[in-house]
This record gives C-alpha cells, sequence and structure tokens, in this order.
C-alpha cells in the first residue's frame, strides 16, 4: 500500500466539500446531481457487462470498477471538439462522449474490433496495445495546430486532445515518447493517468520510484496528481489542463489517484496477488458513495432522485443485454474487405477464392447462408 | 525529358505532391534544416516551412506514432526513417497499429501514411544501415510495400503512394541514389502496384526490385554476350504482388531466378516461387531458383560485396536453370 498521497481533492469520502488553492470545482449542484447519474451509469453498465461475461455473451470484460470518477470528472471537462484516446477500460469516457454502451460491448463480443467511429465522436478507438494511444493522441494535437485549433480564442475552434492510460503504461516507451514530442512541439495533449495501482498484478513499485505526476518535470510541462476518485477534483484539474491546451500553453500530466476495485479483467484472479484488506480500505473512498452522501446531505436531493436514476439504470441494463444477446455474428467474407481503403486485387481474389470454397459446401448440404 | 538522379527524382516527387495537396507532411529525422541524410528532403523546409516538414526528435515509433495521429486529423504524412535497420522500434505502431486501423475501425479510419525507408547494403556502412527488412512488412496485412529501382519510377511511385489512402512501405534503394536516368514528367506513369518487364528475353526469366534490378540488368547484358537471353522483371510492387506479367514470361521461358539482397529463407522469393509453381507448373522447365542473402546478419562492410548478389551469382543461378 503506497503511502496517502498529497493530492488535489475538493470532495471528500466523507462527502464535504473542501477548498484547494489552486483549484476550484466550478459546476453547481446540478451538475453535481447530472455528474452522479454519469456515474451510477456507468457502473451499471460496467457490472452488466460483467455479468455478460460470466453468462457466456462476452469474451472478457475490462472492469472500471472503482475508477468511474476518474473517467466521469475529466470526460465532463471536454468540450464537444475535444478527442479523447482511450485504453480499452474508458467506458466512462465513452459514455460522456456519447457511445452507445451496446457498442463498448461488440470488441469484448468478439463480433468486431471497435464500432464507433472516431471521427465523428471525437472518441478513439479501444486500443489494447499498452501506451500506442499516446502518441496518436499527440500526432492528433500536432494536427490541430497545424489546423490552427489552438489559441484563437474561439471557444467552438480551440481543441484539446486527451489522452488515457494507466500506471503500467508509464512504463512503456511509446508513453516517453508521446511526453517528450508533446513537450518539444507544445501539443495541446492532456495525459490522463489513471493510476489504479495495479498492472495486472504488478503494483505501482514495479512501475516507478517516485510518484508519477513528477516525472512530467523531467519532461518539460506541469503535472498534477488528483484524487482520482472525486469526481469534483477530476472534472477541476482536466477542465484547467484542458484550457491550457486550447490557449497553446502545451500538454500536462494528471495522475488520478484512484485504485482498481475488481479485477483486471475478467480473466484476472486478483486474490493471487493482492490482500484483501486493501480492498476494503478503498471501499471507504467509493467515488459514488461520497458524491450521494454530498446531495443527500448538502443538496437536498430526496430519495426519488436516486431511485429515478436507479431504475433508469434498470432500463439501461436490459437494453445493454438485449443489445448485446442480439448481436450477429459478422460474415467470415466480410474480413476481406476493410483490410485496405483501396483493395487490392490479390486480396479480392482470397476472397472469391473461399467463397467459392464455400459454395461448394452450400452446394452438398444447403447450410451454409 | 531530363537526367535526374533518384534521390532527386524522389526530392521532386515529394514536392510535387506537397504541391498539388496542403494536407501533405513531411516527418523524420534531419529531413528539415540538413534536408536529410541523402538529402531526399533537401530544400522542401524552406519552400513549406517547419510545419510541413518536420525535424522530429530521435524516436522512431514517435514518428509512426504521431503519423497516426496527424493521418486521423485528415493529413497525410510522409516519415522518413532514415536507415533500413532504424525502422524495428517503429515496428509496433507500424504491425499493430498503422496496418490493422482501418480494418479494425471497419474502414472508418483510413491510414495514408508513406514510410520511406532507404534499404539495402553496398554503401560500406557499419552495422544496421544496410538491411532488407522488406518481407516483415509484406507479411503484414494491411500494409502496401513498394520498391522502387530508378530515378523515373521513383519520381512517379513516390507521388503515388502519397495518393494513396492506404499504408505504403516505401523502400527506397540508397546505394542507387546518385544514379541518374532520364525522367519523362509528360509521360503517363505505371500504376503503383504493377510490375514491369524492364528488358525483354526468352531464355530465363529473372525477378528483381530495388537495387537488384540494375544488377540483374548488367547479368542479362552479359550473359547476351553468351548467347542467353534474360527477360528481366522489375516486380515494383512486393505486396501486393502483381505477378500476371512474370506469368506471362515464364509460359514463354520456362525458367526462373528471383534475386534479392534480402535473406533467401521465407522471403520474397519465397513467395514467389510458391506462386509460380501454382500458377505455371507445366510450363516450367527447371525448378525455381532464388539468389539473396545468406542467412547470417548483413556482414562487416569490407566483405559486402562478397555477401551482395552480383552479375556472377545471378548468371551462376541462370546457368543452374538451364542445366535442368
Amino acid at each position: 500500500m503506497p503511502e496517502e498521497p498529497e493530492f488535489v481533492q475538493l470532495l471528500t469520502p466523507e462527502g464535504e466539500r473542501v477548498e484547494h488553492p489552486s483549484f476550484a470545482f466550478d459546476g453547481d449542484d446540478e451538475m453535481i446531481a447530472s455528474m452522479y447519474r454519469d456515474l451510477v451509469l456507468t457502473r451499471r453498465i460496467d457490472t452488466e457487462a460483467t455479468a455478460l461475461q460470466r453468462q457466456g455473451e462476452l469474451g472478457i470484460w475490462a472492469s472500471l470498477l472503482g475508477q468511474e470518477a476518474a473517467q466521469i470528472g475529466s470526460a465532463r471537462a471536454l468540450r464537444p471538439q475535444d478527442f479523447a484516446f482511450p485504453t480499452y477500460r474508458e467506458h466512462g469516457v465513452a459514455w460522456c462522449k456519447g457511445i452507445d454502451p451496446v457498442a463498448l460491448l461488440s470488441l469484448f463480443r468478439g463480433v468486431d474490433q471497435g464500432s464507433w467511429n472516431p471521427l465523428e465522436t471525437n472518441f478513439g478507438l479501444y486500443t489494447i496495445v499498452i501506451g500506442a494511444q499516446t502518441l496518436h493522441a499527440t500526432g492528433y494535437a500536432m494536427g490541430v495546430q497545424r489546423d490552427g485549433a489552438v489559441g484563437t480564442g474561439d471557444d467552438d475552434r480551440d481543441t484539446a486532445v486527451v489522452a488515457y492510460f494507466g500506471d503500467g503504461a508509464t512504463s512503456q516507451g511509446d508513453v516517453n515518447e508521446a511526453f517528450i514530442w508533446a513537450s518539444v512541439f507544445n501539443a495541446p495533449v492532456v495525459f490522463f493517468c489513471q493510476n489504479n495501482q495495479w498492472a495486472i498484478s504488478e503494483p505501482i513499485d514495479r512501475q516507478t520510484r517516485i510518484p508519477l505526476y513528477q516525472r512530467a518535470s523531467g519532461f518539460g510541462f506541469p503535472g498534477l496528481r488528483v484524487d482520482g476518485n472525486d469526481v469534483l477534483a477530476c472534472h477541476a484539474v482536466t477542465k484547467a489542463a484542458t484550457q491550457r491546451a486550447r490557449e497553446g500553453s502545451g500538454p500536462t500530466l494528471i495522475e488520478a489517484f484512484t485504485y482498481r476495485m475488481g479485477a483486471h479483467t475478467t480473466s484476472d484472479d486478483p486474490t493471487r496477488y493482492r490482500l484483501s484488506g486493501d480492498l476494503e480500505h478503498w471501499k471507504l473512498k467509493d467515488p459514488l458513495a461520497r458524491v450521494h452522501a454530498y446531495l443527500t446531505r448538502h443538496a437536498g436531493l430526496a430519495e426519488d432522485f436516486f431511485a429515478d436514476i436507479e431504475a433508469e439504470s434498470d432500463v439501461l441494463a436490459h437494453r445493454i443485454r438485449e443489445g448485446c444477446v442480439a448481436m450477429a455474428d459478422p460474415h467470415v467474407l466480410g474480413i476481406f474487405d476493410k483490410v485496405y481503403a483501396e483493395q487490392t486485387e490479390e486480396l479480392a481474389a482470397q476472397q472469391a477464392g473461399y467463397a467459392a470454397y464455400l459454395d461448394t459446401f452450400e452446394t452438398q448440404t444447403g447450410a451454409h447462408a | 525529358m531530363s537526367t535526374i538522379t533518384l534521390a532527386k527524382a524522389l526530392n521532386d516527387g515529394l514536392r510535387a505532391s506537397m504541391e498539388g495537396d496542403a494536407k501533405v507532411v513531411v516527418m523524420g529525422e534531419d529531413v528539415g534544416k540538413l534536408g536529410g541524410v541523402f538529402r531526399v528532403t533537401d530544400g522542401l523546409q524552406k519552400d513549406f516551412g517547419e510545419d510541413r516538414v518536420i525535424d522530429t526528435p530521435l524516436s522512431e515509433s514517435g514518428i509512426i506514432g504521431t503519423a497516426v495521429g496527424l493521418a486521423m486529423r485528415g493529413y497525410r504524412p510522409v516519415c522518413e526513417i532514415q536507415f533500413d535497420g532504424f525502422v524495428y522500434p517503429a515496428y509496433d505502431q507500424i504491425v499493430s497499429q498503422v496496418a490493422k486501423l482501418h480494418f479494425r475501425s471497419g474502414g472508418r479510419l483510413p491510414m495514408p501514411i508513406v514510410i520511406r525507408i532507404p534499404f539495402g547494403g553496398g554503401i560500406g556502412a557499419v552495422e544496421h544501415h544496410s538491411e532488407s527488412p522488406e518481407a516483415q512488412f509484406a507479411h503484414t496485412a494491411g500494409l502496401k510495400v513498394v520498391a522502387c529501382s530508378n530515378a523515373a519510377d521513383a519520381y512517379w511511385m513516390i507521388q503515388q503512394a502519397i495518393a494513396c489512402d492506404d499504408p505504403v512501405v516505401f523502400l527506397e534503394p540508397k546505394r542507387r541514389y546518385w544514379e541518374k536516368a532520364n525522367l519523362d514528367r509528360e509521360a503517363a506513369p505505371a500504376p503503383l502496384l504493377s510490375s514491369k518487364v524492364v528488358r525483354d528475353g526468352t531464355d530465363v526469366t529473372v525477378l528483381a526490385y530495388g537495387p537488384m534490378v540494375k544488377t540483374c540488368l548488367e547479368s542479362a547484358i552479359a550473359a547476351a554476350e553468351g548467347g542467353t537471353s534474360i527477360e528481366v522483371i522489375d516486380l515494383r510492387t512486393l505486396s501486393p504482388l502483381d505477378l500476371e506479367p512474370v506469368y506471362a514470361s515464364v509460359r514463354r521461358t520456362g525458367r526462373v531466378v528471383v534475386v534479392h539482397e534480402a535473406v533467401v529463407n521465407l522471403g520474397i522469393g519465397a513467395e514467389v516461387a510458391a506462386r509460380i509453381t501454382e500458377q505455371c507448373f507445366y510450363a516450367l522447365e527447371a525448378p525455381v531458383l532464388r539468389v539473396g542473402g545468406f542467412d547470417t546478419p548483413y556482414p562487416p562492410s569490407r566483405i559486402e560485396e562478397e555477401y551482395l548478389p552480383d552479375l556472377d551469382r545471378v548468371l551462376d543461378a541462370v546457368d543452374r536453370s538451364l542445366a535442368y
């Protein structure tokens, strides 16, 4: 267990608002209530997806349990034109970017490798090779610079890019190269690291000897650590960092200090490498409970508000389940079509050859449709 | 018609593409002020500015990884990898991202990225500067892999590669950079993904690409003096392969030799031999023979001329083919 860190916190685990000298949450209670809704629905998406995996409808699922505040807080700070590059665990960011949760499942069900349009949603494909997307984000940000979409003062034009990654990714060369490129080109990118303390079975001390956010200074840009279970603080620091990027002041590293409450994926068994006491410790810092406490105690929200969200989450879960089960398997001949933007004669011939082969079965049995 | 070196032809081709499309950006190590270590990008930064001709950090994965992001933003990056042996740090980004993003995105994310790689040996360089990694990229679905062999082709092929909406690994025969050829800028170029008969012959078909095309043409001239007629085909595109002209030739000659600098084991020649066997089995008078690098790392430069396929080794293979 790492030592308790110094970090930006605006809402305590008990649900009390606290001041920070540099950062403040600029929304009202209505916005906090709407973020609470996002937190609950995102957790429900995750719970339902985990259940679908257990029932054999998904091949695997990467749970975000415990990281809801880091994702909702940061993603709610983005403007529509801001582009987010995710890992494979950013279900809360996807939710805020308007991705249908059903669309998240197709990758994990094995029917495709990403079913949304990144160019229409400003949300990249889930990226499984650890850290690769941080370079894509930096390159995209360099394109933003070349488009003159930085530092114009036009809130609808100036664009920030956010690269999401985890503590394990900080050991990858690509992440360190992305830091260098973003720094020397002053690219409008925010590096949002969810330090959930674990890279499958490897604890954070196998990735670093110093707090991760401190690495930023070596690359020449600011870094800070935020309570990753505090949705208000995550929103405030991301809003400041993205605004800084849009203004042309360059990159920021945000380390959201959080905890992976569940397994790495549904294939993982964390009881083999970590203590149940740690989990109990972090349960006291739950990202949803503290907002619930605040809204009840200080915003005067009654039980029917929470009941409505629960009812909405039930409907959402039902829709996710139905959408998942209804997903048809792709046809094998389709794999030849999207390898290239400009199809090759060679591949078209392979496709035709395999189609002819399949037709021989159809002729024999009539079974292949 | 003008006479021009291969390096200058590439430079002119890059310039034409940049003039024609403001989204074309050139990026790489030393490509800006220096104009590239082979001067292929000479003068481009001066004319197009630092935003379009980017001197990058020494970070090959960074070059390719940021090119992915630029492509997603609508740009057409032309990445220079300084030497063949330096491409491996970018291998993951090339294979897992550049090659697969169009597929993974269901066709929503085209990757119009050109990866220029000076390849092959023969310039007396230290290690990691003389390699021929083309088979590794040709083996990766989602990439197109081409190799130019002369200035005229280089001028057109680089422009065609940049215009292509798919990622193209563009191999440049570095020891031929300074060789001149006639370039007719008014002529209609052959399609990018096409092979080309560069010398007609009747006895043996010799296939090559990149730096070995010249070697094979010289072999054909020498063979002609001895009464053997060699047809030389420049493959030009390695993935996809364009083998119809090859099959047509083999059906006439019945004998084939494939030549490349890269190691023979699992190289382009192996794939070409397999396909010729499938398509021309009854026309063959001899097995398809391969001339290429040995299954060793590229040797120290003092003995590279012995390692590299040369006129004599090509003719030796031609003789062995004829002996069947």
